[in-house]
């Protein structure tokens, strides 16, 4: 008989969590209620005395000063409904797991198979409210009913029924390791039709290749040695799609694109990741010679490159759009602990020492319809907040960068990017950090978290567009815990040598871990029904598949393998030997002694042709908005600093811990009152040394409605000028490119996927282009090209988004700068010129214009002034710099000086103009986005030095930093143009999102 | 001479033993040594060795069941291996020996959770106060200026004048007393080491953000009477340099950071009274 233990918050204490869902009620939903209170609910469904239960509820799981338990006993009082949410059966529930623990360690007994705690919330609201709005409350903000189930009493009913009854979600069914034979000679509609049906992803070419390799004599000779027939197991089908799909194929960028120009020049692209990506690391790295600081590129989970002779750094990005977009909560917190796992599995392992994180949302106040099935842009925008700070906090790993961008079409998928640094020895046990490799012989270990159904079609689901029928179990829950015990103990067998080979198990489970392993040394031998399962009942196909998280893969030396075990038990740590690694040239499954799959791996790995992609770019052309000349720019500049792409995120910002490790130089925040938007950030990973690595980000999506080609160019510019600002140095310096896309591929769903593939030509030709002139080697990235909801009748495809992040180094970072004015007298000087380029801005978005004069950046003369204002940088000649970008020299400027608390007189007339005078005015030079410039401030006393070493730039000083509290800007003909104190500007920038 | 010994407990969520190891070693320590919590337990590492112990900053077991709970469920109730004694047993042997604990943030839950502190009248294990919810809700992540109690028994604010200025990184700091009997005793014995304050340190605040959390009296840090167990939310350890300070690059600083004096009494301490 299962128990409820109840804990309830005293009356005398303030319930936060209660009084935070009032809010959200009303200001989600526009219900006015009088109050909630909530109360933690346990389901203990195992064998305890009640002495026992009695200790649980008073000790570990209620706080004697502020809370009251009972046991079968309900505690709700005062209330006019209760709502109780819970999660459904198979779920992670990592409040129950750890309930189960502390029980465990109560009675020093373990808990028995299929006995277990569960945790949920009442709660209790107040108020003159009706059941469809009882209802509303529960399924619009309580609960996300693909994950949790709810039960609404009213007060009436909860007095009838004494309460809630309690609710064991137990998975129940058993074991019956079930594998099935496809018929696959069959006709085309029906080979799609499995295709569709098994959420297999995979199209009818694809089927046919299957299809035909089942027909090979050869290899059907091979399967009957080993018992198996003529038709593909589910297993083998299963893995092949995972192994296929464009989560982890990328099939697209390995395409061949017959691409068209505008001029109908044409053109074959043999693979865009080889012809581009990979080619910038490989010309740039020629180009650098001895400097050459690339250690592992592309080949691994994450890139490394050298930190300084002790130590490498190790970086990743990574999307979790799909999953983010069903359960924002889960999704998102996957997403991060998810991408953790990668610099983790980079190498033989690295530390990690940093996250970022940059979201695309729709607007949270959107209150236009919404298809069914998309979720309000304001519970994403909750739920992946709130998803990453837990991931991350929890962690211990500080956030430390990122940003918040909107677009309406963004609430057809949101974008949720994850990035995590490493910081790995340069040697470990006598070889280099990061390299690995595997022997034959080896065994093949899984350690950390059980398998369940979670995850189970995450890859290919990925691979696919959002629709009405979209899996539920492609979303997991994330358990930061579980995961950190796990690297806690791995980083420690590391350094003893207790392993070979190390990979994270992420899209496609272990048919993707083992299968790439298996790659490394020709061939494994695995038995599924090794595998530690979460509750009973799953096939071997779905043990092969399953995502569930908090998983590593490791090859360990067989001589290793006692005192590897044996230090995993002492850490807590589960860890099973699945198999071993052979060199047979063949991904072997057994499930017992029964053979359920039999691939050879060259089938598995080289088996796909390349696809086939049109590409044909006709250039947009939009409206030309006709700009009046105002004469007050002052209220454009406050809706500027106003509007949700350049409002302060620090509500966000706050709820990450950005100083965890002690290593935090530059901060989210900088200035007087710790509340100016820093570019970039600066950690110093070793506590003894002032080495810092620098990160930062550039990303633009608006300009892909104008030209993919300058919206690359300028997320590049823009993510290595951020960097530049706060002293981040050109000699070492490495990029990473996230490709989210809407589906570029022509077909009847997508008729205009020709022009949307040739955007994608176009970014990754600037890709290649800006990167060759920035020295900036490429080391990792990943993409993500089906970011679009598709319901049969509505469609909404994201705009294309490539975010650049870069990370370097500083080599004192106590030299860095930071983007708030320091004192009255500075000079301000304007880096690089300005041009009539307000196609795709902020500013014209206001009014809901596009342009096309899009802002074009030349590298070659902005990395000339990046270098130089670096070496201004060393010589500590700079106060502040800030970087200009959306809102432009207006929105820089206001920045920094209410970030400083210094007022700013600045003329501008004196800016250096670039192109057609007839395009300057008031309006272009305060708001035009030209690429590459920065706002810097200069002591007077320090002039000299600063122009020297910039001389030869384009540069200029353009006003000078005041004691006044206000912004004065002086227009082309003397008079004012911009005046506006500066704690008017702040609170402009700071109340869109201030109570988010 | 024999030498001062610091360790810093790490394991199933322990976040800040790296920089808490970091501020022991600038702070004077001859040696210090992070352990697993997994060591401690398998016998490998004995808490009998050490003079200083670091419960520091972390979300213990996710804060799943309430920040620290389920952590100090497991001190109390785990046995070392290869012996009889429980863990716990280690802990109060450390107090009877007039050594030292520092608890921070999720370590100041822990001491609270398992009744270390306020600890009257020699009552180690005895819960009568807590920390919890933040009033506002969430977790917070920004610096606040703490005021400290010059009469203060606490042997780790020796020597500080007005105050101090660290982070808080927290989402369960609200410090709430069992009865006004115990909060009177707190403040009659200057146990509130710290409170949340104006930028002068002149007044304790319960204006948010200066106060973070809502606790009662602005209480920001508790120490035991003996002055040798503190807990606090704020993290000394987060500042030991000035380049950690939010604006180092607008301001002349110290370079030691307001911190690193907790650490440096903690090794005086030590070398005075404990080899």
């Amino acid at each position: 008989m299962p128990s409820r233990i109840e804990v309830a918050l005293k009356d005398s204490v303030r319930d936060a969590r209660g009084e935070r869902i009032k809010r959200e009620i009303e200001h989600f939903l526009h219900i006015p209620v009088a109050a909630v209170r909530t109360i933690d609910v346990y389901t203990v469904d195992a064998n305890l005395s009640t002495e026992e239960l009695q200790l649980a509820a008073s000790g570990p799981f209620s706080d004697p000063v502020i809370q009251d338990w009972s046991i079968n006993r309900t505690l709700a009082a005062g209330f006019d409904y209760a709502v109780e949410v819970g999660f459904r059966p198979g779920v992670t529930d990592n409040v129950g797991r750890t309930g189960r623990e502390a029980v465990e360690y109560i009675t020093g007994r373990a808990f028995a198979g299929g006995e277990g705690v569960y945790y949920a919330v009442q709660y209790l609201i107040s108020g003159t409210l009706s059941a469809d709005q009882v209802e509303s409350i529960a399924t619009g903000l309580l609960c996300n009913t693909l994950i949790q189930r709810y039960t609404v009493l009213s007060v009436a009913d909860f007095l009838t029924c004494t309460g809630f009854s309690a609710q064991v979600p137990k998975v129940t069914g058993e074991t019956k390791a079930v594998v099935k034979e496809i018929d696959l000679e069959v006709s085309d509609v029906e080979l799609m039709k499995i295709s569709k049906d098994g959420v297999l992803a995979l199209t009818l070419d694809e089927m046919q290749i299957i299809q035909a390799h089942y027909r090979d004599p050869k290899i059907l000779a091979e399967r009957q040695k080993f018992g198996l027939g003529a038709k593909p197991t589910d297993v083998e089908l299963e893995c092949l799609a995972q192994t296929w799909s464009e989560h982890c194929k990328h099939k697209i960028f390995a395409g061949t694109v017959q691409y068209e120009d505008e001029n109908g020049v044409k053109q074959e692209i043999k693979s865009l990741f080889k012809s581009f990506i990979q080619r910038t690391t490989k010309d740039v790295r020629e180009r650098m010679g001895d400097k050459d600081f690339c250690l592992s590129v592309f080949k691994d989970n994450a890139g490394v490159i050298k930190f300084n002779e002790q130590h490498s750094l190790v970086f990743k990005v990574e999307t979790h759009n799909s999953p983010s977009a069903l359960d924002p909560y889960g999704g998102a917190l996957t997403g991060i602990v998810g991408v953790n796992r990668d610099p983790f599995g980079t190498g033989q392992g690295s530390k990690l020492i940093f996250n970022t994180d940059v979201f695309c949302f729709a607007d949270p106040f959107y209150t236009k319809p919404l298809p069914s099935r998309l979720l309000h842009p304001r519970r994403i925008y909750e739920g992946v907040v709130e998803g990453v700070e837990h991931g991350g906090n929890k962690s211990g790993i500080p956030t430390v960068n990122g940003s918040l961008v909107f677009d309406e079409r963004f609430c057809g998928k949101p974008l949720v990017f994850c990035g995590t640094a490493g910081l790995m020895p340069a040697v470990v046990n006598n070889q280099p950090g990061h390299d690995k490799y595997i022997k034959p012989g080896d065994l093949i270990v899984m350690t950390g978290g059980r398998i369940g159904k979670d995850g189970i079609h995450g890859a290919t689901f990925s691979s696919e567009e959002l629709n009405e029928n979209s899996p539920v179990t492609a979303v997991q829950i994330g358990d930061p815990i579980t995961q950190k015990r796990m690297f806690d103990f791995l980083i420690r067998a590391r350094d003893k040598g207790l392993y070979r080979f190390i990979t994270d198990n992420g899209a496609g489970g272990l048919s993707s871990s083992i299968g790439e392993m298996a790659g490394e040394c020709g061939g494994c031998r695995m038995d599924l029904s090794k595998a530690p399962l979460k509750y009973p009942g799953l096939n071997p196909w779905e043990i092969l598949i399953s995502e569930a998280q908090e998983r590593m893969s490791l090859a360990v030396p067989p001589e290793q393998i006692d005192e590897f075990l044996a230090m995993a038990v002492r850490f807590g740590v589960e860890a099973t030997v699945l198999g071993e690694f052979t060199d047979n040239g063949v991904f072997h499954m057994l499930y017992g002694e029964q053979t359920v799959a039999w691939l050879p791996m060259d089938f598995m790995h080289e088996g796909l042709p390349p696809m086939q992609l049109p590409a044909k770019w006709t250039p947009p052309h939009h409206a030309e908005p006709m700009l009046d000349e105002k004469k007050s720019y002052t209220d454009d500049l406050k809706r500027l600093l106003a509007s949700l792409n350049i409002c302060s995120k620090e509500s966000v910002v706050r709820r990450y811990d950005h100083e965890v490790q002690g290593g935090s130089v530059i901060k989210p925040f900088s200035g007087v009152a710790n509340d100016g938007p820093s570019d970039a950030a600066v950690v110093r990973p070793i506590l003894d040394s002032f080495e810092g690595v620098v990160t930062a980000h550039g990303i633009c999506p608006r300009y892909s409605d104008i030209d993919t080609y300058h919206m690359t160019a300028n997320a590049v510019d823009e993510a290595l000028r951020n960097y530049v600002a706060v002293g981040g140095s050109l000699e070492l310096v490495a990029g990473l490119d996230n490709f989210c896309w809407c589906d570029p591929v022509q077909s009847d769903k997508t008729p205009d996927g020709a022009y949307k593939m040739a955007q994608l030509v176009r970014s990754n030709q600037a890709l290649y282009d800006v990167c060759m002139d920035y020295n900036l080697p490429l080391i990792s990235g990943k993409d993500s090209m089906k970011n679009d909801f598709y319901d049969g009748t509505t469609k909404i495809s994201i705009p294309p988004t490539l975010l650049f992040s870069v990370i370097g180094k500083i080599d004192d970072a106590r030299k860095a700068v930071t983007m708030d004015v320091k004192r009255p007298g500075d000079i301000v000087y304007l880096l690089g010129k300005t041009a009539d380029e307000l196609g795709g801005s902020e500013y014209l978005a206001l009014s809901g214009a596009i342009g096309n004069k899009i802002p074009k950046v030349d590298t070659v003369k902005a990395y000339k002034r990046y270098q130089a204002y670096h070496e201004a940088v060393n010589r500590g000649t700079v106060a502040s710099c800030h970087d200009l970008s959306d809102g432009g020299l207006a929105v820089a400027a206001a920045e920094s000086a209410f970030a400083g608390g210094f007022g700013m007189n600045i003329d501008l007339s004196l800016m250096l103009w670039k192109g057609d005078a007839a395009g300057k005015s008031d309006c272009t030079l305060l708001f035009s986005e030209s690429a590459s410039r920065h706002l810097v401030t200069v002591h007077p006393e320090q002039r000299d030095a600063f122009e020297a070493v910039m001389s030869g730039n384009c540069f200029e000083s353009i006003g000078v930093v005041t004691e006044g509290q206000e912004l004065l800007i002086t227009g082309l003909n003397g008079t004012s143009v911009v005046a506006a104190g500066l704690s008017d500007l702040k609170e402009a920038w700071q109340q869109t999102l201030r109570d988010l | 001479m024999k030498q001062t010994r610091a360790i810093v407990i790490t394991g199933n969520g322990t976040n800040c033993e790296m920089e808490a190891a970091h501020a022991c070693r600038l702070g004077g320590f001859d040696d210090t040594v992070i352990a697993h919590i997994a060591e401690i337990l398998s016998g490998e590492i004995s808490l009998d060795d050490f003079h200083f112990l670091n419960l520091t900053g972390g979300f213990l077991d996710g804060d799943d069941l309430g920040s620290a709970k389920a952590q100090a469920n497991r001190l109390k109730n785990a046995v070392v291996a290869g012996s009889n004694e429980k863990l716990v047993e280690q802990f109060t042997r450390f107090i009877a020996d007039g050594k030292l604990i520092l608890g921070v943030c999720n370590g100041f839950q822990l001491m609270v959770k398992m009744g270390m502190l306020p600890g009257f009248d020699g009552g180690y294990l005895n819960q009568t106060v807590t920390l919890t919810h933040n009033d506002c809700g969430r977790f917070q992540d920004r610096w606040t200026y703490l005021k400290v109690d010059a009469a203060s028994p606490s042997i780790f604010t020796r020597g500080i004048d007005k105050g101090i200025y660290l982070p808080v990184r927290h989402g369960e700091g609200k410090f709430l007393c069992d009865s006004n009997a115990t909060l009177q005793r707190i403040e009659n014995g200057h146990l509130a080491v710290l409170r949340y304050c104006d930028v002068d340190y002149a007044e304790a605040t319960m204006e948010f953000p200066a106060n973070p959390n809502g606790s009662t009296n602005a209480i920001a840090a508790l120490c035991d009477p003996t002055g040798r167990l503190m807990g606090l939310m704020p993290h000394p350890e987060a500042f030991v340099h000035y380049t950690q300070h939010p604006r180092w690059t607008r301001e002349n600083l110290p370079e030691e950071g307001d911190g690193l004096v907790l650490y440096k009494n903690a090794a005086e301490y030590v070398r005075r009274n404990l080899v």
